[in-house]
C-alpha cells in the first residue's frame, strides 16, 4: 500500500486551498493526487464547490457563505476545510485504484501540420524521421488537464526530443501536438500557445456537444501513431 | 465587447473548462436583485462602447457596475435603480463616467440554453451565453418570463421605480486599495521586491482583458529560479511573469498555471478590481485569512438582505 506523501497546505484565495505533495512530476505522486480527487468527488466535503487535481497537488474551491454557520468559533473556513481534507488522506491511501486506460491518437506529422518540426530536428541534431519515431515509440501518461478545455499535459518525452517552449506565443490550430520541455500535449482548440508543434490529430479532443466533452482524462495513457496526410484528410 | 454572463461555470475545472462568468459578480448580482431575479440569472456584461438595445415589449430592467451614462429614448436613467421601459424603447450608453464594466439585467431573465449548468459565454470554446460569442448587431434575445408590466406603465414611456442598491458598499474611502493574501511563492521575492510590492502603485496596462490584468511597476525578482509545476489557480491570483511584472487573473483565466503566485486578491475586492481600466493606478495591502473571509461573508449577507428587500417591494407593486 502506498504511503501518504509529504504535503503542505496553503490558500490560493480566501475560498480555495491547495494541498501539494512536493511540487514534482512523478507518476506515483500523481496517482495519489488522483485517488484523493476520486475519493473527494465520491464523497465531497460540505460546502465544496469543486476539486481540481494537477501534477502533484489537489485544489479545493469552497463556498464560504454556505460554511459560515458550521465553522467553529475561533477557526477560519480555511482551517475547517484543511482539517476535513487531512482526514480524507487515509481514504485516498486505501483506494488508490486509478484506471490507466490506453488511448491511441493518430497524428499526421507531415510538414503542413508541423510548423516546428524542422527547428526541433535541427536544434536536437536528429532527422525528422527519428523525431517521429521517438515520439511514437513510447506511451505517455496524462498527468492533468488545464490551460484550455480538454488540454492534456502528458509526459515524459525522450530527452532527445525535449525542447523549451517558444518565448512568444503564436496561433496554434486545434488538434496540434506540441512539446514543451519534457511534456507533450494536444491543443483541443485553436489558441495562442508556446509549445513547439510537431503534428496534428484529426480527433476531436474537446466536443462541447457531448455530455462528456473531453476525450483524455488525467491518469490515461496515450500512444501516438503516425498517419499520412491522406489518412488525416479522410479520417 | 458585450457578452452574456452569470456567476460562472463551476464543476468542470478538472477538465480544463474555466469558470468564466461576470468579471464583477457583485454588480451582476445587484442588477438581478433590482429586477427581482435570482442572483445567478444571466445578465449582459457591457464594455464601452456598448451595444444599444431595442425592447420589443415592456420590460423591467436595471443597469449596474460601471456608469456609461445610460439613456432610454434619450432620457437619462440612473444606475442601480429598477426602470420600467415601454414597448419599442431604446437603451443606449454614451460615455464612460466611472468603471469598466456595466451589467444589464431584465426581469424574468434571458431565455438562452445553458451549457454545463451555466449561461456564461465561453469565448475560447465558442459555446455558452449567446451562441458562444460576443453580441452583434441584430442579435435577438428573448426573455424567459415576460411579466405583464403594461398596466404599471400606463401611458408613460419610462418609470424609475423607487428602490435601489448602493454601489459603493464596502468601498469606503479606499477604492484604490486592493486587499490581498500572500501567495505560496511570496517568500521567493527578494526583500527589495517585497518593498516595491507594498510601496509602489501598480498601473493597469492596456494588455488587460477578461483573462487577466497585466500590471506595470518596477520589475520584481525572486531569490530562486526553481520551477513551479502547474497547479490550479483562482480568480484574483496574482502571478509573477518572467519579465518581472505581475498579472491578476480574472474571470476567463486558465484553470492552471505555473508562474509564481505572489498574492491573491480577496473575494470581497474582486468587484473593485474588475472595475479598474487601463491607466488606473492602485496599491496592494496584505490582510489575513480571517479578515478576508469576514469581508466576503458580510458582502454576501448584504446581498441577501437587499434581495429580500427588493423582492418585497416588487411583489407589492405587482400585486397592486
Amino acid at each position: 500500500m502506498p504511503e501518504i506523501p509529504k504535503h503542505t497546505i496553503f490558500p490560493i484565495s480566501d475560498s480555495a486551498l491547495t494541498i501539494d505533495f512536493g511540487n514534482v512530476i512523478s507518476e506515483s505522486i500523481n496517482d495519489f493526487v488522483l485517488s484523493l480527487f476520486q475519493a473527494i468527488k465520491t464523497n465531497p466535503l460540505a460546502g465544496m464547490i469543486e476539486a481540481v487535481p494537477s501534477y502533484s497537488s489537489l485544489t479545493l474551491y469552497y463556498d464560504l457563505f454556505f460554511l459560515r454557520n458550521q465553522i467553529p468559533p475561533g477557526q477560519t473556513g480555511y482551517d475547517w476545510i484543511a482539517a476535513q481534507l487531512l482526514q480524507r488522506l487515509d481514504a485516498a491511501e486505501q483506494k488508490n485504484n486509478i484506471s490507466h486506460g490506453l488511448i491511441t491518437i493518430p497524428v499526421c506529422y507531415e510538414k503542413e501540420f508541423a510548423p516546428d518540426t524542422e527547428y526541433l530536428a535541427r536544434e536536437k541534431n536528429i532527422s525528422v524521421e527519428e523525431l517521429i519515431h521517438i515520439h511514437t515509440s513510447k506511451q505517455y501518461r496524462v498527468y492533468m488537464l488545464g490551460f484550455l478545455p480538454g488540454f492534456s499535459y502528458m509526459g515524459e518525452v525522450d530527452e532527445r526530443i525535449a525542447i523549451s517552449r517558444k518565448s512568444q506565443p503564436v496561433t496554434v490550430a486545434a488538434g496540434s501536438i506540441g512539446i514543451a520541455g519534457k511534456q507533450t500535449g494536444i491543443y483541443p482548440l485553436a489558441s495562442p500557445g508556446g509549445w513547439q508543434i510537431i503534428g496534428r490529430t484529426p480527433l476531436k479532443l474537446f466536443d462541447a456537444e457531448k455530455e462528456d466533452p473531453v476525450l483524455l482524462k488525467a491518469g490515461d495513457r496515450v500512444q501516438f501513431t503516425s498517419i499520412s496526410k491522406d489518412e488525416f484528410k479522410n479520417y | 465587447m458585450d457578452t452574456v454572463q452569470d456567476l460562472g461555470r463551476y464543476g468542470w475545472q478538472h477538465l480544463g473548462v474555466n469558470p468564466c462568468g461576470a468579471m464583477d459578480k457583485l454588480s451582476a448580482q445587484f442588477a438581478n436583485i433590482l429586477v427581482g431575479n435570482g442572483l445567478d440569472e444571466a445578465v449582459i456584461e457591457l464594455h464601452f462602447p456598448a451595444s444599444a438595445f431595442f425592447f420589443e415589449q415592456p420590460s423591467l430592467i436595471a443597469v449596474s457596475g460601471a456608469d456609461f451614462s445610460a439613456t432610454v429614448n434619450g432620457e437619462e436613467i440612473p444606475c442601480l435603480r429598477p426602470v420600467l421601459v415601454s414597448k419599442y424603447s431604446i437603451l443606449q450608453f454614451h460615455r464612460v463616467e466611472k468603471g469598466a464594466r456595466a451589467y444589464l439585467a431584465v426581469h424574468g431573465g434571458l431565455d438562452l440554453p445553458s451549457w454545463l449548468n451555466s449561461y456564461s459565454t465561453h469565448l475560447k470554446a465558442g459555446i455558452g451565453g449567446y451562441m458562444g460569442r460576443t453580441l452583434q448587431k441584430d442579435d435577438e434575445i428573448r426573455f424567459r418570463k415576460p411579466a405583464d408590466l403594461c398596466s404599471l406603465l400606463g401611458k408613460k414611456e419610462l418609470e424609475v421605480l423607487p428602490w435601489k442598491t448602493d454601489s459603493n458598499w464596502g468601498d469606503s474611502n479606499n477604492a484604490k486599495e486592493i486587499l490581498a493574501l500572500p501567495g505560496n511563492e511570496w517568500k521567493r521575492l527578494t526583500d527589495k521586491s517585497k518593498e516595491i510590492f507594498f510601496d509602489r502603485a501598480f498601473l493597469v496596462t492596456k494588455q488587460s482583458d477578461r483573462m487577466g490584468f497585466r500590471l506595470k511597476s518596477e520589475p520584481l525578482s525572486t531569490i530562486t529560479q526553481e520551477e513551479v509545476v502547474s497547479s490550479a489557480v483562482s480568480f484574483g491570483t496574482v502571478q509573477l511573469l518572467p519579465d518581472g511584472q505581475l498579472i491578476v487573473l480574472m474571470a476567463d483565466h486558465q484553470t492552471t498555471g505555473g508562474y509564481p503566485r505572489v498574492a491573491h486578491v480577496i473575494s470581497a475586492h474582486h468587484s473593485r478590481m474588475a472595475q479598474m481600466k487601463p491607466g488606473d493606478l492602485f496599491i496592494f495591502r496584505f490582510t489575513d485569512q480571517q479578515t478576508a473571509e469576514e469581508l466576503f461573508i458580510k458582502q454576501q449577507q448584504h446581498l441577501l438582505q437587499l434581495q429580500n428587500a427588493c423582492k418585497f417591494k416588487l411583489d407589492e407593486l405587482l400585486s397592486k
